[in-house]
């Protein structure tokens, strides 16, 4: 029984509140219980079970009992909890059933073919495993350098006035919609790759077979830069947190030994941090491997390996957004869904290693 | 006022307006249908004028794909299909029932380009297309393309081949007439809504390939004649089986599907078409019925509507730069539809 209720007993039964009150009405919990002391006439075993219902004339809302309450959002918790995971695992399980029929055709073999001929219905996963993870690659490589300084810089070394600002900008790129990026990187990176930056790399750098071949413009590297762009807020925003989240006594002790901003920044925040920035890498690089409109308006989508990263790639999300809605045979549609169930696993492989790492770094610390 | 009444008042004036909405939308009959995105922007005027005509009918089409078309007329989830290309006979064996399969638009494969210094006027024979599309020939000022167009300058420059990265009708169009024409093409690639390229870069959508081409100095992609139309792109003559060169347009295209008007669902294309002024890429689009519906009304009301759409429908087509259906394949459709038990 809600401790509060017995002393109000007495007072209520002189003023007695008229039902529309509205102060009433917006303190529902101890409120409504003393309408209902009030309608039975204080009899104190029932309230004290909270097993009253109102009398019709104050509009008839049944109370439930606080343990009943209780039990009830704990079923709810639980309840939510085990639909995400029912949800999952239902999804996992659905995507296994219905690439079955490619499975059963193909076998392992699929993994390693280069081939993905819908006219002979002859498919293998190869170019767009590796074009997932190139670009991905080329993604977090970029964005993890430069997110990680901007977010040191955040932290660390800008002024106060300036952080809040730029923090705000650097977290609207992450509202942009994937779909602008994609327009944005065919018309205009797209040209600033093909006309600008790719014959640079190419002239000191075409030695590399990575930098050698046709320039179109459009290809695997562009495609890297614009995933980088898209990824780089998540890098930054929670980089800058994390460092802001070193205690600034540990600062101030390298500080007092003779260290300059640097060299604290370096020998002191960055270790502690390391953890959350790879955590934090880990998490964009999630969203890398997924990313789909972005990605298949600038990468070629041309379903072949080449060592060059100026030609056009495939990745498999890119490919089953392609080809999805008209693929008409059987065994087509089942290997478009293995390829999902190919993301699937390789997303799940890499979040469940980093968060592996995560622990075996924070086992040793909790102790 | 009180919180509780508020909200009961509240939710009184929501549930009154849905009941009218849903007694005005019940008023009537939506037939839906789902497939081809081709079709899509011409479906879309021409089922909203037919509504305007008819209050007791709305059409609601979904552009899902021709693939997805398929399937939810399979599973009867629509009173009719659309697709790009007929059902085959391993679709019609899952569709347990027999299918009738209606000609309803044309659709047409324009060659855009993007040469530095050369404007409208570039020539393309059969051959060269295909030559082009599997690799054989990789620059602008190769001797053959020089040959066949002495009054334009080419640049000495890489040709960029530009091609659909998403399956589509127009993609299958194309196939086919490279199949056609070339033979290194058909055993090294075939006819698909999606193939294995030779060559060359793939863009989503009409879309896509348009602006590839627009962004990429020495591009050739082929895009959907009404997309070219709308947006006024630069287009190459064709040479068709006639040895005429002709620009893709609503009168050469009518012309290739006039040239074979016992058109059906087996014997469907018409690339490379004989015929003076016949556009050689062009095909046809198609919708899916039932023979023996098991709504009566409801089919009925169907019927109704794809006669019109393969008549006084086709007026439509042209203001969105489609191509209506010739006087005969007309006659056809309509013998086609006439076949259905309701």
């Amino acid at each position: 029984m809600p401790p509060e209720a017995a002393p109000k007993l007495q007072h209520l039964e002189e003023t007695r509140r008229p039902p529309e009150d509205p102060i009433v009405n917006a303190d529902s919990g101890a409120a409504s219980a003393e309408l209902g002391l009030v309608a039975a006439a204080g009899d104190a075993a029932a309230v004290a079970s909270g097993d009253l219902a109102e009398p019709a004339e104050l509009g008839g809302r049944v109370k439930l009992p606080q343990a009943a309450r209780g039990r009830i959002f704990e079923l709810a918790v639980y309840g939510a909890t085990g639909a995400f995971i029912a949800i999952v695992a239902g999804l996992f399980i659905e995507l296994l059933t219905n690439s079955w029929p490619s499975i059963s055709t193909f076998g392992l073999s699929f993994l390693w073919t280069s081939q993905w001929n819908p006219v002979t219905d002859q498919f293998g996963a190869l170019p767009f495993i590796y074009g997932t993870i190139v670009s991905s690659a080329i993604a977090i490589l970029l964005a993890s350098i430069s997110g990680v300084m901007a977010g040191a810089f955040l932290a660390e070394f800008s002024p106060i006035r300036l952080a809040e600002p730029l923090s705000f900008v650097i977290e609207l790129l992450a509202a942009v919609p994937s779909v602008v990026y994609g327009l944005w990187g065919l018309f205009v990176l797209g040209p600033v790759m093909r006309d600008s930056v790719e014959p640079v790399l190419q002239r000191y750098f075409g030695f590399l077979p990575i930098f050698s071949g046709t320039i179109y413009g459009v290809g695997m590297l562009t495609a890297g830069v614009i995933l980088a762009i898209m990824i780089v807020p998540t890098v930054t925003a929670i980089s800058r947190d994390v460092m802001r989240a070193v205690p600034d006594s540990q600062r101030e002790a390298i500080w007092a030994l003779g260290a300059t901003r640097w060299q604290g920044f370096k020998m002191v925040v960055l270790p502690i941090a390391r953890p959350g920035i790879f955590a934090a890498c880990i998490l964009a690089l999630g969203r890398a491997l997924g990313e789909t409109i972005a990605t298949t308006m600038v990468i070629g989508n041309r379903p072949a390996i080449a060592a060059s990263l100026f030609a056009p790639g495939y990745t498999i999300s890119s490919v089953i957004a392609n080809e999805f809605t008209e693929a008409t045979t059987q065994v087509y549609l089942s290997a478009l869904i293995e390829l999902g169930l190919l993301l699937f696993v390789i997303s799940v492989i890499v979040n469940g290693l980093a968060r592996l790492l995560l622990w075996t770094i924070f086992r040793p610390m909790e102790s | 006022m009180s919180l509780w009444s508020w909200r009961s008042k509240a939710a009184g004036l929501v549930g009154v307006v849905l009941a009218l909405g849903t007694s005005v939308a019940l008023a009537a009959t939506q037939l839906t249908g789902a497939g081809s995105t081709l079709d899509y922007p011409f479906f879309s005027k021409a089922f909203y004028q037919y509504s305007q005509q008819h209050a007791d009918v709305t059409v609601n089409y979904q552009s899902i794909g021709s693939g997805g078309g398929i399937q939810q007329f399979i599973a009867k989830t629509v009173d009719f299909g659309a697709t790009d290309v007929p059902m085959n006979a391993q679709e019609l064996k899952l569709a347990n029932a027999p299918v009738l399969q209606v000609p309803v638009t044309l659709g047409a494969a324009a060659i855009g380009y993007n040469i530095p210094g050369v404007g409208k006027g570039l020539r393309m024979t059969r051959q060269l297309i295909a030559d082009i599309y599997l690799g054989n020939i990789k620059k602008w000022n190769a001797p053959e393309l020089v040959k066949l167009n002495p009054n334009l300058k080419l640049p000495d420059m890489d040709i960029t081949v530009v091609h659909r990265s998403d399956g589509s009708g127009t993609t299958y169009i194309f196939t086919d007439f490279l199949s056609h024409v070339s033979a290194q093409w058909k055993e090294k690639v075939g006819t698909g809504k999606s193939v294995q390229w030779p060559a060359g870069i793939g863009g989503k959508g009409n879309e896509g390939v348009a602006g590839q081409v627009r962004q990429t100095p020495g591009a050739i992609g082929y895009i959907e004649l009404a997309y070219v139309l709308e947006n006024q792109m630069t287009y190459a003559q064709v040479e068709n089986k006639a040895g005429q060169y002709l620009y893709p347009s609503i009168e050469t295209v009518a012309a290739a599907a006039a040239s074979k008007p016992e058109v059906s669902s087996t014997d469907f294309s018409i690339v490379d078409a004989v015929g003076a002024s016949s556009y050689p890429i062009s095909g046809y689009s198609w919708v899916m019925l039932y023979e023996h519906p098991s709504d009566p009304a409801r089919a009925t009301l169907v019927r109704d509507t794809m006669e019109w759409l393969v008549t006084k429908g086709q007026a439509v087509a042209k203001s969105v730069d489609y191509v209506p259906l010739p006087e005969n394949v007309q006659q056809r459709a309509l013998k086609i539809i006439s076949q259905m038990k309701v």
